[in-house]
């Protein structure tokens, strides 16, 4: 984890999951895994945060809510979808009120698989979407260089 | 009267892993009324019954809830049996129920560390789910799986358990205890921890009934009520009584879920103890169930039922699921009344909100 140069604050939402990835989530940040240790860290707010972690698909209600939350988020910013509904509805993709996978919604950077993604998988997730993180800051400063010449 | 302000708490909150909405309508720091709304997490899963396979339904069920999901399971088939006439053989039955009490403890010992976090002890969360991961490795090691466990079928479990790996168990059973007793006495004598909990949120016995309370609410206001009475699965043949608390504070709904750990290890003890010899599922090739049933079964949360009927198809006719946060919100909202803003947070996840549950 040594190429790690900056620590990414987090920003978990349920959009509409059963709570199983949400939980795997939250064991992600205690004692077992603590990737508090890589600099990682949970916030509440979203203009804290640079990496979005989304559980679950959207529906009708929860639409509005993670659309909110990206926007408010300040750029360079990163998606991660996190368990299988996340991805494209996982089991419940033919619930008359699942509209399927987050990139329904907003453009997703990592997808995480599972039913119940595994901790460790998610800690992957994170730690590739740094990596996109780092590459769109760059991207940001070469435009601004353009900009100011 | 004076003027009032109206505050949104959630959906999204850093207190709360899901989405549940309350409007806080305040007078100065003092909350007035609060109007819950709900829908985030709304996914229609009644109506997959009607598009899956009655055995593939397990698999939904079981998702109803992440944190309870083992339970659901077993609820789903426990009623599909009854409308089949199954008799589960008896090995299948205590491993359920083995596997029940284990779902119970990880979400109360996940409860505790969220409400601990909720009032500011951050290391106490940090410590509840060291030992919940303690307890998650053996749920692995017997199913496969962390927090979805999918052990559970129609006519029996998928997967038997040997002998060793049962008596292993036992053993870890023995950590667990010594570790979590070591935190549940911080959160019975701590200073910091009682001032943000004693007193906060009472609720009498009267509204607690009135107003359909089930689980530990009901329980912390000093009703000894607790489905696992009706006796089912291996419940009928263990020595257990319901923990019941007097207060009806936060204090109290707290002291239950600790007391509920330490009984639940008890009861996994006895099923060790008692684990019958034998077949772990019974067959049922070309039966379709048909007819109607009420299945209750005690959740970590309370009483969760559900309604199933059948017409002999392949598909269930309705499946019906009534789960116990549902049954608690009007409590909460009776609780909130009254109470400083600072407080909110406590009161609201001393109800253990699944809100996944409540929206299915």
């Amino acid at each position: 984890m040594s190429f790690l140069k900056k620590s990414p604050w987090i920003l978990h939402y349920a959009a509409t999951s059963c709570n199983g990835c949400d939980i795997e989530l939250l064991a992600c940040l205690t004692p077992l895994y603590d990737v508090e240790r890589f600099g990682i860290v949970n916030t509440g707010n979203p203009k804290h945060a640079d990496i979005f972690l989304v559980t679950g698909s959207v529906n009708e209600e929860s639409r509005k809510v993670v659309e909110n939350l990206y926007a408010q988020m300040p750029d360079p910013k990163a998606v991660v979808a996190i368990g299988a509904c996340a991805l494209s509805g996982g089991i419940f993709r033919d619930a008359y009120n699942v509209y399927g996978g987050i990139d329904q919604v907003i453009p997703v950077d990592v997808y995480v698989p599972g039913c119940a993604a595994r901790p460790e998988s998610i800690i992957d997730g994170v730690v590739q979407a740094l990596a996109i993180l780092e590459e769109r800051a760059k991207e940001r400063k070469r435009q601004r260089k353009v900009v100011a010449s | 009267m004076a003027n009032t302000t109206i505050v949104p708490f959630g959906p999204q909150h850093p207190v709360l892993p899901e989405p549940i909405h309350l409007d806080l309508e305040l007078d100065d720091e003092r909350v007035v009324q609060a109007l819950p709304s709900i829908g985030y997490v709304h996914r229609g899963l009644e109506l997959l019954a009607e598009r899956h396979d009655f055995v593939e339904m397990a698999q939904v069920a079981e998702r109803i809830c992440g944190i309870c999901s083992f339970i659901h399971g077993q609820g789903y088939c426990q009623g599909i049996e009854h409308l089949l006439g199954l008799e589960v053989p008896p090995r299948a039955v205590y491993l359920r129920t083995v596997w029940a009490e284990m779902s119970r403890i990880q979400s109360h010992l996940l409860w505790l560390g969220l409400s601990a976090d909720a009032f500011g002890f951050e290391s106490l969360f940090q410590h509840s789910w060291r030992i919940r991961e303690m307890l998650v490795d053996i749920i692995e090691e017997t199913t496969g799986g962390r927090v979805i466990f999918g052990s559970c079928k129609v006519g029996g479990i998928r997967k038997d358990v040997d002998a060793e790996t049962l008596r292993r168990v036992g053993r870890r059973m023995n950590e667990i205890e010594a570790a979590f007793d070591e935190v549940a006495n911080i959160f019975r004598g701590d200073r910091t921890v009682k001032q943000r909990t004693v007193g906060v949120g009472v609720m009498s016995a009267e509204d607690a009934y009135a107003l359909g309370a089930v689980g530990p609410v009901l329980r912390a206001s000093g009703f000894a009520s607790d489905t696992r009475q009706l006796g089912y699965a291996a419940y009928g043949e263990l020595e257990w009584e319901p923990v019941v608390e007097q207060s009806g504070d936060c204090y109290a709904r707290c002291e239950v879920r600790l007391r509920e750990i330490s009984q639940s290890i008890d009861l996994i003890r006895q099923c060790l103890d008692r684990m019958p010899e034998g077949e772990i599922e019974v067959t049922f090739k070309g039966q379709r169930p048909k007819g109607e049933t009420m299945i209750r079964l005690e959740q970590p949360r309370g009483e969760v039922c559900y309604y199933m009927s059948a017409n002999g198809q392949k598909n269930l006719e309705r499946f019906r699921v009534r789960t116990p946060t549902f049954a608690n919100i009007a409590p909460l909202v009776h609780m909130l009344k009254g109470c400083d803003l600072a407080d909110v947070p406590v009161i609201v996840l001393t109800i253990d909100p699944c809100v996944s549950c409540t929206e299915r």
